[in-house]
């Protein structure tokens, strides 16, 4: 076993409101930053685990972000596995 | 009827509930704990409305694993009443009970304000007390109240009657202006498609007595009182609260 430092993103699905990201975006465009064409406000977990491998931890983040993490309904999610001490 | 209440850390409309049930109509009911693990003898299950969990992560997605929603989820799957109001609907979406999800009120503001909702199907046990088409004034108290779910389960929750609120105008139309939190096409109840768990965003408890400015929530308890086979509501209840 080691331990794995992974980053789970999770984001609005694509497609649907997001009244947040839409308030920055028009924040954004007031404080004159043109060039914004869309903005996303999400969430970024670090989660610190022990497994096998990491295929091992990938696949226990990914069935915590099926239970808990992300909702199925609204959010997709990406997993991110960063080296270890 | 026999009413269990859920108190998870947070709910804060458990009380509304209880003097709801128990001052204006005159049954009993009582309060469970979250870390509880049975129902008892109870005939309904109320997910009250409150911030469980300080909404932490989503809205209602931590209460779903409190011990007893494993016995919600029994009581329900054998066919017993659940009534998830406000924090309560978001609860029951994130535990599969009911489909789709609430997300952010399109304003971004937290709402705290009189709505008018359209009574869509009064053949449920939650609304057979009320006419067909009829117009509710009932509070909203949410961040996070804007119905979302894909086209598939939206079609699927309208050819089954199962939009059973919608949020509507003076006039009893569904317009983009009568619907406070981006709710798709204006939903603001629904009910799953064996007919025995509704949630709701508006708070029907909140609206029992004309002392409150209105009764027209207490429909939904007289309905579920009804369907449970209540009788008569004690007459003492109504002189008391002065509304019929």
């Amino acid at each position: 076993m080691r331990e794995y430092d992974i980053e789970v993103r999770i984001a609005p699905r694509q497609g649907l409101l997001d009244p947040q990201g839409n308030a920055i975006h028009n924040a954004l465009h007031s404080l004159e930053f043109d060039e914004v064409e869309s903005v996303r406000v999400g969430r970024l977990l670090r989660i610190r685990l022990l497994a096998d491998s990491a295929e091992g931890a990938r696949s226990s983040v990914d069935d915590m972000c099926r239970k808990l993490l992300a909702n199925p309904v609204t959010e997709d999610y990406e997993i991110a596995i960063g080296a270890t001490a | 009827m026999n009413a269990a209440i859920v108190t998870f850390p947070g709910s804060n409309c458990d009380y509304d509930c209880y003097k709801a049930i128990t001052d204006v109509l005159g049954r009993p009911a009582r309060f469970v704990w979250h870390r509880e693990t049975e129902l008892g003898d109870a005939d309904l299950v109320i997910l009250p409305g409150g911030f469980s969990y300080g909404d932490y992560l989503r809205a209602g997605a931590i209460a779903r694993f409190s011990p007893i929603m494993d016995a919600v989820q029994r009581f329900a799957a054998d066919g017993g009443l659940v009534l998830g109001i406000c924090n309560g609907f978001q609860v029951l979406c994130e535990a599969g009970l009911l489909p789709g999800a609430l997300i952010r009120n399109a304003t971004l503001k937290f709402l705290g304000q009189t709505v008018r909702v359209r009574v869509e199907n009064a053949t449920t046990p939650f609304t057979a007390a009320y006419e067909p088409g009829q117009i509710l004034e009932l509070h909203i108290a949410h961040g996070e109240g804007s119905y979302v779910a894909d086209a598939a389960t939206l079609d699927a929750l309208e050819a089954g009657g199962r939009v059973v609120f919608r949020y509507v105008n003076a006039a009893g139309n569904v317009t983009a202006d009568a619907n406070p939190n981006g709710s798709m096409r204006n939903i603001a109840g629904i009910i799953n498609e064996r007919g025995n768990v509704l949630g709701l965003m508006p708070h029907p408890e909140r609206s029992v007595e004309l002392l409150l400015g209105s009764d027209d929530g207490l429909g939904v308890f007289t309905s579920l009182d009804a369907y449970l086979g209540g009788g008569a509501v004690p007459a003492a209840h109504f002189a008391a609260g002065g509304a019929a």
